[in-house]
């Protein structure tokens, strides 16, 4: 269940983000999470109300956009969306993906404060 | 009115910041650190043990961590090489992070060490997650896991370095199916190296540690799709983004105070 560590990490970063700007309590953020980051959102979800608590994310919204998993093809430079289970393998030309375009994603994207006390 | 600031800082940056740091410090003191990565009971603690006993034979410093969430056994284990060791309980968590390793390499690390080997936790979702600031990231599993493993959890074994098939020994008392195996892996890690070990017979030993050795020595080692950014190559590292902040204000149209739902 690292999703609670990384639910601690989400409060630790917006926390910090709302100090920087003057708040003192976060109204809610958006992650972006990957297909292939290896977090799931359900469970993630469930550790961000336990672990927002009692901090600045206390009832916070958690917004979570999912990202697909999109590579490049190292043959014939087309775009393919990796599937699941995932395949990094070119579906036109079967050559293998030179480059994994999306869908690593573990990031903090927006953080919304309340007003101003 | 309701102020909004997009960040986009990877959620985990500061763990990726201290193993940037962790592995600046490693390449500076020489060392070479090695993470391995598989599911409870795969073998992990059976193969290392003789890793780092030939690895001695062989006139090499070693070192090896290992990280469990309770008991010491493994370090006793490993311990019976004769190399340096020590147990990492993480109290709980089912992951290593950074600053555990960093932790012991300033602590105890002996000087000089060429390789490190660090046993993570056995699991195979959440240590995928966390940069130790290894150079190479083995994950493993046993002939008795299913040949379908390695598209149950791609990100494990697609940000892998090298694959290594434990337990060959029994393969074929439990009819494992190597063919299916071999396109599983190449699936999610395409060009991706795969060893065959075995603690009973001793084999593919050998060539594990001249892999390690062969990366120590400045091979560059696979590139592997999934690779965080920061594992994919050497001298790329990012330390957390403070400076991206933009803040906008705008009205998400729902009053003064917005009101907080739950997640
Ligand atoms: N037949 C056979 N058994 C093995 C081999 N390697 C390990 N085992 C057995 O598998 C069991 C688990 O091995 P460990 O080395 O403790 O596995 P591990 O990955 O370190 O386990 P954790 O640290 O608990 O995740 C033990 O009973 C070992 O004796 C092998 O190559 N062949
Ligand atoms: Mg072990
Ligand atoms: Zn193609």
């Amino acid at each position: 269940m690292h999703e609670l560590s990384i639910a601690a990490a989400v409060v630790e970063s917006a926390e910090d983000v709302a100090r920087e700007h003057g708040a003192d309590a976060v109204a809610g953020v958006t992650l972006r999470i990957g297909e292939l980051a290896g977090v799931v959102p359900d469970a993630l979800r469930f550790s961000f109300s336990l672990v927002a608590e009692g901090t600045a994310l206390d009832g916070a919204e958690l917004v979570i956009e999912e990202v697909p998993a999109r590579a490049r093809c190292g043959g014939c430079d087309a775009r393919f969306a990796v599937g699941s289970p995932p395949a990094l393998w070119c579906p036109h030309c079967d050559t293998a993906a030179a480059e994994l375009l999306t869908g690593r994603e573990l990031e903090l994207a927006e953080v919304r404060m309340a007003g101003s006390p | 009115m309701c102020r909004s600031v997009d960040v986009r800082t990877a959620v985990l940056a500061k763990n990726d910041g201290l193993a940037a740091e962790l592995r600046a410090e490693l390449a500076r003191r020489r060392v070479t650190a090695v993470n391995l990565l598989s599911s409870p009971g795969s073998g992990k603690t059976a193969l290392l043990e003789l890793v780092l006993r030939r690895a001695r034979e062989r006139g090499q410093t070693v070192a090896a961590l290992t990280a469990d969430l309770a008991t010491e056994n493994d370090a006793r284990r490993l311990a019976r090489s004769g190399a340096p060791v020590r147990q990492v309980l993480t109290g709980g968590l089912c992951h290593l992070e950074s600053a555990q390793v960093r932790a012991l390499i300033d602590d105890w690390l002996p000087d000089p060490t060429r390789l490190l080997f660090v046993e993570n936790v056995g699991n195979l979702v959440c240590p995928a997650s966390y940069d130790l600031g290894e150079t190479l990231r083995v994950t493993l599993m046993s002939v008795t896991e299913g040949e379908d493993k390695p598209l149950k959890y791609p990100t494990a074994f697609g940000a892998a370095h090298l694959v290594v098939l434990t337990k060959t020994d029994i393969a074929d008392a439990v009819g494992f199916d190597d063919a299916a195996f071999t396109t599983a892996v190449e699936r999610v890690n395409p060009g991706v190296e795969i060893l065959r070990t075995s603690a009973r017979t001793g084999q593919g030993v050998d060539t594990l540690l001249d892999r390690v050795l062969a990366v120590a020595g400045g091979v560059a080692p696979h590139a592997p799709l999934l690779a965080a950014k920061h594992l994919r190559a050497h001298g790329h590292d990012h330390g957390p983004a403070q400076d991206r902040h933009h803040e906008h204000d705008h009205d998400h149209g729902h009053g003064r105070a917005p009101r907080p739902t739950t997640a």
